[in-house]
């Protein structure tokens, strides 16, 4: 009969134009299974509307699924936006097809970690909760 | 209870009464987590709240609610109102997660500073909300949001808890769902001040309204008028208080959501029942008493999470188990010790 813990909540969103949204959806799912409230947002979004649901949902963490190849632009852009909002706290993780060689630009520009296709549930969850504790006061 | 003028919380508060999207947000969450700081923010809210007219829209899954509070949305958008959305979907009962997607058929709203939408799951609470959906009503009240949709997990037929903090109920209806038996007896129709019938240009949608008529000529849902024979007549008592037999007589009406039809017709009936429910005294002090009860209930909880002794806790579970004591006497007496004068 413990008071209820603050929950992760995170939200899962697909930026930019490509339509396979599986990927996030077995994310959404695993993350939901750990204990967590996922917010799913559906196929293209712009990352305005991704800021603005995190805005209003505030939520802990942001994951972004992308295959289209424009990771180098929508995905800096959607963490300008957030943090412009204020949202300086919420962690930023990102998945889907992106090379090797663009992740440390992405990381500079305020992606926390990039997950390759194959990368299993577990590790995905495990990371999202430290670094979330590692965030929240307490 | 208060916070001083310089709390962290008391700063919270001004800047969700301000309008402050980022602040509404971060004081739902508290709201949320049903702690203390949560019930000292509600009580600086509280005073500021009451302006708003709360919808609440419910019906069976796949009747397609999200998108017609989303139609429904912008239909007030373009009449100039603010909206507020708490959107409810259930907590997994083993793991406590949940997933949230009404977003993604609301998704025509977003860039719009007028709206606010905030997804919620249940946390374990039955009757189609979660237990802190009214503190969140209340806070995207204080706030400003004029109109303010409560959207239920997709609920079956006792998902009744809506009435107990929305102004209009919307009941969402599809066709082929269930034929007029399951109507019948569907508690969740005597709540609604609103009945659609929503996906009408399926197969089936005439005969779904003529159901729904048919069941309101025979009850007059819980409001207690029925046309018959062309004449306007009460069934059963009269009710002691005007909360329950208004005199409103639920209309029936058809919408194609996803492509805005009918939604109109839909906006001008909840101002309607807005307009006939605000000269109903009952109701001000139906809603006052269902969420004192409420509150009742969650600080009885917390006063037995507080001072239930986990020793006597455990006493009583073997006691019932070894069937010593049955369940209602071992709460009797856990109670009993909780009575000032018996500390252990």
């Amino acid at each position: 009969m413990s008071s209820e813990e603050k929950r992760i909540r995170v939200l899962i969103a697909k930026p930019g134009l490509d339509g396979h949204d599986r990927g996030a959806k077995v994310v959404a799912r695993a993350l939901r299974d750990a204990g967590m409230e996922v917010i799913y947002t559906g196929l293209r979004q712009t990352p305005e509307m991704i800021a603005e649901a995190a805005l209003e949902e505030d939520v802990d963490v942001v994951g972004l699924s992308i295959l289209s190849g424009a990771h180098m632009t929508l995905l800096p852009r959607t963490v300008e936006l957030l943090r412009r909002m204020g949202m300086d706290d919420v962690l930023v993780v990102a998945g889907g097809i992106i090379p090797d060689e663009d992740v440390p630009a992405l990381q500079a520009a305020g992606i926390s970690r990039v997950f390759g296709p194959g990368t299993p549930t577990e590790e995905i969850i495990a990371y999202i909760r430290e670094a979330v504790s590692a965030r929240r006061p307490s | 209870m208060t916070g001083t003028p310089s709390s962290p919380l008391s700063a919270l508060a001004e800047r969700v009464l301000r309008g402050e999207r980022r602040a509404l947000a971060q004081a739902i969450s508290c709201l949320e987590a049903g702690e203390a700081a949560g019930r000292e923010l509600l009580a600086l809210l509280y005073p500021h709240g009451g302006r708003a007219h709360t919808i609440g829209v419910t019906g069976a899954p796949g009747t397609g609610k999200s998108t017609l509070v989303s139609a429904l949305a912008r239909g007030y958008r373009r009449r100039g109102l603010t909206v507020g959305i708490v959107a409810v979907d259930p907590s997994s009962p083993f793991t406590g997660g949940a997933l949230l997607g009404d977003r993604v058929r609301m998704r025509d709203l977003s860039g719009d500073p007028g709206v606010f939408i905030r997804s919620m799951a249940t946390r374990g609470a039955l009757g189609g909300l979660a237990r802190t959906a009214g503190d969140v009503v209340l806070a995207l009240d204080a706030a400003g949001y004029e109109r303010i949709f409560v959207e239920t997990v997709g609920a079956g037929q006792d998902e009744v808890e809506v009435a107990t903090l929305a102004h209009t109920v919307v009941i969402v209806e599809a066709p082929g769902l269930g034929d007029e038996v399951q109507v019948l007896k569907a508690g969740l129709l005597e709540t609604g001040h609103i009945l659609v019938v929503n996906k009408a240009d399926r197969d089936g949608a005439e005969q779904t309204v003529a159901a729904l008529q048919a069941m309101l000529d025979l009850t007059g849902g819980a409001h207690g008028v029925v046309d018959h024979h062309g004449v306007r007549m009460s069934v059963g008592e009269a009710p002691a208080d005007d909360s329950v037999g208004d005199g409103w007589r639920p209309p029936v009406l058809a919408t194609i959501a996803t492509e805005g039809r009918g939604v109109e017709e839909v906006l001008d009936a909840i101002e309607a029942h807005r307009a006939h429910a605000a000269s109903a005294a009952g109701r001000d002090r139906h809603f006052a008493e269902a969420q004192l009860a409420r509150a009742l209930d969650e600080a009885l909880r917390r006063l037995l999470a507080e001072h239930l002794d986990p020793a006597a806790y455990e006493e009583a579970v073997q006691a019932v188990l070894s069937r010593s004591a049955d369940p209602y006497t071992a709460a009797a007496r856990l109670v009993d010790l909780l009575r000032p004068g018996n500390d252990r």
